[in-house]
């Protein structure tokens, strides 16, 4: 009999347990990574080894010298990363961190487990810089370089979003992002990059925004949100660009400006800091607060990061505020002083102009999260919000991994989310997966590509499950964020595992809220969704 | 009648051998860990897939309506059309049932002819699920396709809408 | 044989090696390699080898001021912050000293293993509960075998001090309080051999652990295994002169090493092994015990917004500065309003 069983059909991607996770190579499998990265944005980032390649190719065509270059890259960075020597050292393999992985819950491939992923990185070091690894090999866990390793790299160093989740519940502290970013600068130094990261990265150098929007874009587009609120309130929410002695720059990612959902956000900005009747700007050439060169690189972070003071600088502002964004504000907190180098002296103090508080935790960096600057607002009352406005939402908030575990912002977001909405709209999902155990979104680090959308929504798959379970107790119908890339890349993975549920920013919700002085009666909220209870005396609680 | 009700009656010994045979088309590696966690957050795929086939199987029995069908066969294999299972692979799940079912009632199919006729009948049923299985599967595998271009457009979709068109019309 | 059994095999195979290494050494006569040159051989290289790495650790920096945080960040006044959030986000280094101390003392990331369960209702089927339980085993685990060795480390203290200090006296009287057996019976014994066991049985019976546990993660189950059970044996069932091993202790405590007779072959095994122990922890695993105190991501303080952190090896970087990018969008931006250092006809003008 040659027609196969259903069991023997269902069996191809067996692979018996025989083997040693070192002879197990991936399996490149369209869905599941990232394309090899156009030579034109290495061109323009002067990055090294530019070239046509791609990863389905036999032939990754690597520089003749590229274990040499890899080896070096790494003795180098033990030499620069304490973190990175100590992290391949200590690891006792426990496993306290394999089922905390979203990749590994999703994907069930055993080297999703962070410690194996490590491993990948570690039996490396292990052969070339330690007596043991040198003389025992694979029996500590050694293993020669060569190619086929390097394509594991690549494959798994791309299917881990940075979100720290590991590190949280590891005895040590072992923080697999740290190893993830070093691994893949030692990638990238031998020409091996994602075209989405890449992209992003070389557009933002050179003109402002990971989109590459040129600055006239930048402005057009902000004024037609401008005009939108206009439209919907009544409110003229007017915007400066690179305006000189402005109090404060205003930054955010560029995904609220160019992508739904993010642009409700930035309409409840505008309104925001109309109804404050704040002294401040926006700038064309630090218009973009994400970050997309810290996924591939440090230093890559730090020339993009390196705008906002220059800029800030150069406007003479006081002080800086940034947008929703999570790993914009992971930067903010881990390195954007530490890459300064010093206190940026020609800033002030960040004092709300509204409030008089001093932000003494920004004392050095000088840059407030929205999400505190609002939360301080309400807190002196100086907002008046009619949360049945936002009556037609019942929200669950999800914490982003990088502002929960690489910042600690838990608090404000959800006292502003009580303050705009009524009174039991808010859910909470269940305590093992928000705050500091919050599962990511499946798609960050720069991993959002389209190609890549199997990976993603088996990644997103644990927090969508979450979602669901709110959905399903409570009728939750619009998932919270204070991160433009969960407000990029969470709606498309809650319309595969939940399509009941929307993605919004938190200051959308505050813009719906805000009652001006001289509006015009509201009946829809910023996405002209009609409100509920519109046309009737008083706004009633039923659903639409 | 008295199929069903012996289905019934063995439900928790068929469903854990169907799910057993499920997870074993995963490497053991990870069949071992879906096997072990039945926490509904730390294991959502063990968890929806079992819950799928519980639907599936409560379906069988003529527990819930045929239209629920569709929506668990949708619960297991939306999770494999990501996870790259092929048609076939996806599907094959579906047939497991079938040996199952004849083992675990091999005593009774021997004592009571009347049962075997049942049984003929409730695996022509489940070769309709199978087919109507295929349809789901095409659907979300669709529904990714879609989803890449309902991206791209999301991507841009501010811009679309600053020159009046609707995204949601593209 | 497989991944697996073949790391496993090794392991075992290298350890019953050692043993039967020291044995037939002590038959041969041998007692002065095992007894003396071998034990200041291995508390050489253990102190050698650690120092050693924690040097090298020290000497790469830490360029960036990375804790996890796993609480709420301290930011404004009146924004509410537990007990559990400024250990979890530590604000200062007293902070961190607290959350270093929870660490070392008492696992505190291990603990967090901690899960959600669904549980459904059988009153009502269709209304499942939400249960909070927490997976505490491994912790227990880890926490067990870490105090009983640490226990019985201090226990054997007696043997390096005449008279035996009064503490370790006590702490001795207090780990045998339960007398089921005439010598008195240490309950670490128990608990650390349970400890170990389970230790070693999580890893081969779960399949995931199996696939990635390293003869080298084997290895110190099985010898620590080898060094606890050559213990009891000696201390339940097959006496060994105390009185001679302390003397040998003494000896090499005094750095005047003395050979005295009757001593078992079991106790050469015994110290063996433990040797080995000692010249195998600096380059291994068994370094975790250092570094957990090195560990950026949990030694530094969440205030890097408001203390800055300099990094030694900080470099400037090119980037694009904004009179390049003004000069590329100059016109575009003059025309759609935007303000402009120098304006179009002043820049052609300068160019020229």
């Amino acid at each position: 009999m040659s027609l196969p069983k259903p069991e023997e059909l269902a069996r191809v991607s067996y692979q018996p347990p025989a083997r040693g996770w070192m002879e197990v190579k991936p399996d490149f499998r369209p869905g599941t990574y990232c394309n090899a990265a156009s030579p034109k944005w290495l061109e323009w980032i002067d990055y090294p080894y530019p070239r046509a390649w791609s990863v389905a190719d036999e032939d990754w065509q690597l520089p003749e010298n590229w274990k040499e270059i890899v080896l070096e890259g790494m003795e180098d960075r033990l030499a620069r990363f304490r973190s990175l020597k100590l992290f391949f050292d200590i690891c006792v393999r426990c496993g306290a961190c394999a089922d905390k992985c979203h990749f590994f819950l999703g994907t069930g491939d055993p080297k999703n487990m962070p410690v194996l992923r490590a491993e990948l990185l570690r039996s490396v070091y292990k052969r070339y810089f330690t007596r043991l690894g040198k003389a025992l090999g694979e029996l500590v866990g050694a293993r020669d370089l060569d190619e086929s390793v390097i394509r594991e790299w690549f494959f798994y160093l791309y299917q881990c979003t940075i979100c720290r989740r590991c590190s949280v519940f590891c005895p040590y502290g072992i923080d697999m992002a740290e190893m993830t970013i070093l691994g893949r600068e030692m990638l990238a130094s031998i020409g091996l990059n994602i075209d989405w990261a890449l992209a992003s990265v070389a557009q933002c150098y050179d003109k402002g925004s990971h989109i590459g929007a040129t600055p006239q874009a930048f402005k057009d587009m902000i004024d037609f949100l401008a005009e939108e609120n206009e439209r919907i309130t009544g409110i003229k929410t007017p915007v400066s660009y690179n305006r000189k002695g402005a109090e404060i720059l205003f930054v955010t990612p560029s995904g609220d400006y160019f992508a739904d959902p993010g642009t409700f956000t930035l309409m409840g900005y505008l309104l925001l800091f109309t109804y404050l009747d704040l002294d401040w700007t926006f700038s064309t050439y630090a218009a973009e607060g994400g970050n997309f060169g810290w996924f591939i690189s440090h230093e890559m972070g730090k020339r993009l990061n390196a705008k906002i003071y220059h800029e800030a600088e150069r406007l003479k502002v006081k002080w800086i505020l940034g947008g929703e964004c999570g790993h914009m504000w992971r930067i903010c907190n881990q390195y954007m002083p530490t890459w300064y180098g010093q206190v940026p002296s020609f800033l002030e103090v960040p004092v709300s102009p509204i409030t008089g508080t001093v932000f003494e935790n920004a004392r050095v960096h000088k840059m407030v999260h929205i999400s505190e600057f609002t939360a301080d607002l309400i807190r002196h009352n100086k907002l008046k919000l009619d949360p049945q406005r936002n009556a037609h939402i019942k929200l669950t908030f999800h914490d982003s991994c990088n502002t929960s575990r690489g910042m600690g912002i838990f608090e404000e977001p959800r006292y502003i989310i009580r303050n705009v909405l009524p009174e039991g709209h808010f859910f909470e999902m269940p305590p093992n997966t928000i705050r500091e155990k919050t599962f990511c979104c499946g798609s960050s680090s720069g991993i959002n590509a389209n190609e890549n959308m199997e990976l993603r929504m088996q990644g997103g798959f644990p927090r969508a499950n979450a979602v669901r379970y709110v959905h399903e107790r409570y009728g939750v119908n619009h998932l919270g964020c204070i991160c433009a890339l969960d407000r990029a890349t969470l709606p498309t993975l809650l319309q595969y595992w939940v399509p009941e549920v929307e993605v919004t920013g938190i200051t959308e919700l505050v813009g719906n809220a805000l009652v001006f002085e001289g509006e015009i009666e509201r009946t829809t909220d910023l996405r002209d969704r009609e409100l509920v209870g519109v046309g009737e005396q008083e706004g009633g609680e039923e659903e639409e | 009648m008295t199929l069903k009700r012996l289905l019934s009656e063995r439900r928790a010994a068929i469903l854990e051998k169907w799910r057993d045979r499920v997870f074993g088309c995963y490497p053991p590696e990870t069949a071992g860990f879906l096997r072990r966690e039945a926490d509904h957050f730390s294991n959502p795929v063990a968890y929806r897939l079992t819950e799928g086939l519980k639907g599936i199987y409560a379906a069988l029995v003529g527990e819930s309506s045929a239209e629920q069908v569709s929506a668990h066969l949708d619960e297991v294999l939306r999770i494999w059309a990501v996870q790259d299972f092929t048609p076939s692979q996806a599907l094959a799940f579906v047939f497991f049932l079938k040996p199952i079912l004849r083992e675990e009632l091999a005593g009774e199919l021997k004592a009571d002819a009347a049962l075997t006729a049942e049984l003929l009948d409730l695996e022509s049923r489940l070769d309709g699920v199978a087919l109507l299985g295929f349809d789901v599967y095409m659907q979300r595998r669709e529904k990714l396709s879609e989803l890449k271009v309902s991206e791209m457009k999301a991507r841009i979709s501010g811009l679309l809408r600053r020159v009046g068109v609707d995204p949601a019309t593209l | 044989m497989n991944f697996a059994q073949r790391h496993i095999t090794v392991a075992l195979a290298a350890v019953l090696g050692l043993i039967a290494v020291a044995y037939v050494g002590v038959q041969g006569n041998l007692q002065l390699l095992f007894g003396v040159v071998v034990p200041y051989l291995a508390l050489l290289l253990f102190f050698e080898g650690i120092i050693y790495r924690v040097i090298k650790w020290a000497r790469s920096p830490v360029p960036f001021k990375i804790p996890t945080t796993a609480g709420q960040v301290k930011s404004l006044p009146w924004v509410p912050r537990t007990l559990g959030d400024k250990l979890d986000n530590p604000e200062s280094k007293a902070w961190v000293i607290g959350r270093m101390a929870l660490e070392v003392l008492a696992f505190r990331s291990l603990f967090r293993n901690t899960r959600t369960e669904l549980v459904s209702d059988p009153k009502y089927p269709e209304k499942a509960r939400l249960v909070h339980w927490s997976y505490k085993w491994l912790w227990l685990g880890a926490i067990a075998f870490h105090y009983a060795f640490l226990i019985i480390v201090l226990r054997h203290l007696r043997f390096f001090f005449e008279p035996t200090p009064q503490a370790i006296a006590l702490l001795s009287e207090i780990d045998g309080f339960w007398q089921f057996f005439i010598p008195t019976f240490y309950l670490t014994d128990i608990i650390i051999v349970l400890a170990l066991l389970y230790l070693l049985g999580r890893r081969l019976a779960n399949a995931n652990l199996r696939y990635l546990t390293l003869a080298s993660d084997y290895f110190p189950l099985f010898l620590i295994l080898g060094i606890v059970s050559t213990g009891i044996l000696m201390r339940y069932f097959f006496k060994t002169d105390i009185t001679a091993v302390k003397q040998l202790v003494m000896g090499l405590v005094s750095l005047k090493p003395v050979i005295p007779a009757g001593i078992s072959p079991l106790f050469y095994v015994h110290l063996f092994l433990v040797c080995v122990l000692l010249a195998y922890f600096p380059y291994s695993k068994l370094l975790h015990a250092p570094g957990v105190f090195f560990s950026p991501t949990r030694n530094l303080p969440g205030n890097n917004r408001w203390e800055l952190h300099v990094n030694p090896w900080n470099y400037p970087v090119k980037f694009h500065p904004y009179m390049e990018y003004e000069d590329q969008f100059r016109d575009a931006m003059y025309e759609a309003g935007i303000p402009v250092e120098k304006e179009p006809e002043a820049a052609v003008a300068e160019e020229e």
